[in-house]
């Protein structure tokens, strides 16, 4: 047999609906948790949106793992590859964006000033 | 009823655009109707049209480019025709507003309808052949690439007759593409050609790094792929990575355009710097998707023409793979004047020098494989010779820009106009032209006229370093580009000698189009009955030409890199006893219905004729939906046909 | 031989993969894309989510109850959704239209409740041509409720598909593509979910 697709999993009928569930129990516990940091003072404030992004990072891999079958065994690599380059180019374009977004906002005037300045 | 369009749309009080018009629509309902009178149609509709057989898709995209390059440079002889004459008082005979139109629709046919499809198309046909696989992973979905992508070409043509072009040159920027500054349907077809084709780039895309990664033959492992399968893959991976930034990008500008949103216009709370921002993590990404695979024809074409191996063949996959991933830590150098800053900027200058460290890898590879080497000046030699000059003093006047405070001066100016047409013509323009000639033969049987290939070879090196060198001059003197006209006329006569090199590379193009035409004729005597005219080392050059649909009888098993030249060297393997049957998808109207829903629904958009855009959008997804619920046919042929289609390629005088 | 013939392992180099193979990859990557498509727009929005222009926030729009409740339907929506694939994987058709229908019941009521959530905040005068933060805010979760209005089509065309034609291999290779894509939209649901609604109700 060659390699698995996205999606495929291995093992047992039953244990394969057992991988769905777990992965639904993980995910309801990262969704409570993430519900329970934004809306109360169990987290330092300051570290709300880190907490945040690290929660749902969890999650999506959750979803990766036990519903899109993403794993690291040597049949899985071109799926592995492709989500780690389509992850470095997110990151790269987000991150990119905002630390290029956030120096041009402190260096120039917005729009509505240069338009005021026109009229 | 008919949205914004009236018979105002049609320019019949500007005689240039009308001029134009007219030719363009004449030519056009020539053919259909010459095609029509003799009867072509089923032909054409059976052959062509529905096919999904990547080798008839390739020849389609390369000859697309060819039609919108005669288009784009027409384009360029306006500009320049203009610039050469509107010095101090003098006005030219192009308004400012049409000006506009002219330079827009010069780069965005360039780079979109010209530059890709050219790169695509040779990707397209060689790739699986190379890879010793029957076709793409998907072949519907490779038809329905073409066909989108000829949709956005047929929009950006329609604007010249039914309405305007955008003015906001090829990348569109707000806020003056935003609706309070360009009210006008110009900038709407640019978005709408552009969205169209880009999704049949992005699904072309996915097509072609699944068929790399998932079709090799049995026993290509990745390190015995040839180097034009890699560069193949990571432009592809590049497409399917930054186009989806481009679709966004366009998307948002269009709901600023149409909804009434606020993403980068003036007031609201927009931010046009954001547009800059996004549309060049696509744009940087956009050139590498061109230059790659550019690289990997050169990188073919040295090594057979050499008559020795590539040398550093590890080198060359790891710099390929280096440029891949470095595409995407640079974009900011195309707007460094922009005003983010000493550390921002210092960033991505040093990131855009070191991104220039593998091309440098690549040229040295190439030195070594021609030093020592059997050297054949035959057509693509002297483009690749052509291309290692130009584009290194392309590629050094580019990381000279990648320097902030020298991008400051020179940013915008002609400088900037001459580096990216010193890279792109010298790098993507002279491998279209290198792998045109080289695979041919591949694809129609016979060999091009040589002579007119030289010909045109020296007309474009001399013609590009007439036209382009005093652009860099006129940067360094302070002329910005894009000028309808200028005040200092000491820099006429530079713009003359650069008119003299635009008219010196037309030659070159009516050369290519006279090579075609005077080889068609004589096609008789230059058939090429061995499969392998260049006495090359991949793939592909073990079929016929052209080759069969299916392309390889028996799926060939590949023991090592370039296993063909080796096959060749000790002395061939004997044909298998019988063949097995293989089935081949069969022909598909998907692509070309589809698109021509996607015509009548770009248009519709652009002209706010919104009924009509339901009508489009709603019958495309009926037939997608429609050819999907159809079991398609697929083609068969029995063993005993794949063996007689076998034996008479071997009684022509076919090699193994 | 080499270890990895030894574990039975495939090697890379054996030749075209099946077709199974080959259409989930490319349907693998064309998720990717579409998640980078995402992440393009969610950029904009990160950059311009403080751009009110003197009108609401999203501390003033977002209602967090409502937000658990589509959390909810979409999360056990690809539930259900996976639980129907290996129903048609082992040929249980019955069980399959159970699944199908419930994911297409909780991908609706998803649906609804956010056309609800629009409506009235366009009632109340927060379009998105209100403001920037409005503009990105609409696009961005408008565009994975476009997805997910698109996944309801194909999933009703899937189901007729496979009552017409049965688990055949094609029908069942589109049937995991539409997984992955169910999937892959509730992923993009949980970086909505905490990076606009929960942050932003702050």
């Amino acid at each position: 047999m060659a390699e698995k697709s996205p999606g495929e999993d291995q093992g047992a009928p039953r244990g394969s609906v057992a991988l769905y569930t777990v992965g639904l129990v993980f995910a309801l516990l990262l969704t409570g948790a993430s519900f329970l940091v934004s809306q109360t003072h169990w987290l330092w404030g300051p570290g709300v949106p880190a907490g945040l992004a690290v929660l749902a990072i969890a999650q999506m891999g959750v979803h990766l793992v036990f519903f899109l079958h993403i794993s690291t065994g040597a049949d899985n690599t071109n799926n592995v590859v492709a989500l780690a380059f389509g992850l470095l180019v997110v990151t790269l374009v987000v991150s990119g964006s905002l630390w290029i977004m956030g120096h041009l906002d402190a260096n120039m005037l917005p729009a509505s000033a240069i338009m005021e300045m026109q009229r | 009823m008919f949205g914004k369009l009236t018979w105002d749309a049609i320019p019949l009080d500007q005689p240039i655009p009308m001029a134009a018009s007219l030719f363009m629509t004449v030519a056009i309902f020539s053919l259909l109707g010459l095609a029509t009178w003799k009867g072509w149609w089923p032909y054409l509709w059976r052959e062509w049209l529905t096919s999904v057989d990547h080798k008839r898709i390739g020849v389609m995209y390369v000859l697309l480019a060819l039609v919108l390059l005669l288009r784009g440079f027409i384009d360029a002889l306006m500009m320049r025709s203009q610039q050469a004459v509107a010095a101090g008082a003098a006005q030219g005979y192009l308004p400012p507003e049409h000006f506009d139109q002219i330079f827009s629709a010069h780069g965005t046919i360039m780079i979109f309808f010209m530059a890709m499809p050219l790169m695509v198309g040779l990707m397209n046909f060689v790739v699986p052949l190379q890879l010793g696989a029957r076709d793409v992973a998907f072949p519907v979905l490779n038809a329905i690439s073409l066909w989108l992508t000829a949709t956005g070409a047929l929009l950006v043509n329609m604007s010249l007759v039914i309405g305007n072009f955008a003015r906001t040159g090829w990348l569109g920027y707000p806020p003056l593409s935003e609706l309070q500054f360009s009210p006008d349907v110009g900038v709407d077809y640019y978005l709408w050609a552009l969205q169209i084709s880009g999704i049949g780039t992005l699904l072309a895309g996915i097509n072609m790094v699944t068929t790399i990664l998932k079709m090799r033959a049995p026993g290509m492992s990745y390190m015995r792929m040839p180097v034009f399968c890699w560069t193949a893959l990571c432009s592809n991976m590049l497409i399917v990575a930054a186009f989806p930034i481009l679709t966004a990008t366009f998307g948002m500008l269009l709901l600023d355009r149409y909804a009434g949103m606020h993403f980068f216009t003036n007031d609201g709370g927009g931010n046009a710097m954001l547009y800059f921002n996004l549309i060049w993590a696509w744009g940087h990404p956009e050139v590498y998707i061109l230059i790659l695979p550019a690289f990997g024809v050169f990188s073919e074409v040295i090594a057979t023409f050499s008559g020795k191996a590539l040398f550093g063949y590890r080198s060359m996959v790891g710099a390929t793979l280096a440029i891949c991933v470095l595409s995407f830590t640079v974009w900011l150098h195309h707007f460094f004047t922009m005003g983010a800053g000493a550390d921002v900027n210092a960033f991505f200058g040093i990131m855009s020098m070191i991104i220039a460290v593998p091309t440098g890898v690549k040229v040295f590879n190439w030195l070594f494989t021609l030093y020592r080497g059997r050297i054949r000046y035959e057509v693509p030699t002297l483009w690749a010779i052509g291309f290692m000059v130009t584009f290194v003093i392309g590629g050094l006047t580019g990381v000279l820009m990648a320097v902030p405070p020298a991008d400051f001066v020179l940013h915008n100016s002609l400088f900037l106009v001459a580096h990216f047409h010193n890279v792109i013509i010298g790098g993507v323009l002279f491998g279209g032209m290198a792998g045109y000639n080289y695979w041919f033969p591949k694809a129609f049987g016979f060999t091009l006229d040589k002579r007119l290939g030289v010909l045109s070879f020296w007309c474009w090196l001399v013609g590009f370093y007439v036209a382009f060198m005093p652009l860099y001059v006129l940067g360094l003197l302070g002329m910005t580009r894009r000028m309808q006209h200028y005040a200092d006329t000491s820099w006429q006569p530079y713009l003359i000698v650069a008119e003299i090199g635009a008219f010196i590379i037309l030659a070159g193009i009516l050369a290519t189009i006279a090579q075609l035409v005077v080889s068609i004729r004589s096609r008789a005597s230059r058939r090429d009955r061995t499969g392998d005219p260049w006495n090359a080392r991949t793939l592909e050059w073990s079929t016929a030409s052209p080759p069969p649909t299916y392309n390889f009888a028996v799926l060939p098993e590949v023991d090592r890199l370039d296993a063909f030249w080796a096959a060749k060297h000790q002395g061939g393997t004997a044909p298998p006893k019988r063949y097995d049957a293989i089935e081949v998808p069969g022909n598909s109207a998907n692509g070309f219905i589809t698109a021509f829903f996607a015509v009548i629904t770009g248009f519709a958009m652009i002209w706010h004729i919104w009924w009509l855009a339901i009508v489009g959008l709603v019958c495309a997804a009926v037939t997608l939906a429609a050819f999907g619920w159809m079991v398609r046919a697929d083609t068969h042929f029995s063993g005993k046909q794949v063996a007689a289609m076998e034996r008479a390629r071997r009684a022509t005088g076919a090699g193994s | 031989m080499n270890a990895r013939a030894a574990v039975g392992m495939p090697r890379p180099d054996s030749g075209p993969a099946p077709t199974r193979v080959v259409v989930a990859y490319g349907f693998w990557i064309f998720l990717l894309s579409d998640i980078i498509m995402f992440s393009a727009l969610f950029a904009a929005y990160a950059v311009l989510y403080r751009q009110t222009a003197g009108g609401p926030s999203g501390h003033d729009l977002f209602d967090l109850r409502h937000v658990a409740i589509e959390t909810m339907s979409l999360l056990f929506s690809s539930y259900a959704c996976g639980l129907g694939l290996l129903a048609v994987e082992r040929r249980r058709l019955s069980a399959f239209y159970f699944y199908f229908a419930l994911t297409f019941a909780l991908g609706a009521t998803f649906l609804g409740l956010e056309l609800g959530e629009f409506s009235t905040m366009l009632a109340h005068g927060a379009g998105p041509s209100r403001s920037a933060f409005l503009s990105a805010f609409f696009s961005l979760v408008g565009l994975h409720g476009l997805h997910v209005s698109a996944g309801l089509l194909w999933l009703v065309f899937m189901v007729a598909q496979t009552a017409y034609r049965g688990p055949r291999d094609f029908v069942r290779r589109r049937l995991l593509c539409f997984s992955l894509f169910w999937h892959a939209l509730d992923i993009i649901w949980v970086a909505l979910m905490s990076m606009v609604y929960l942050m932003g109700a702050r």
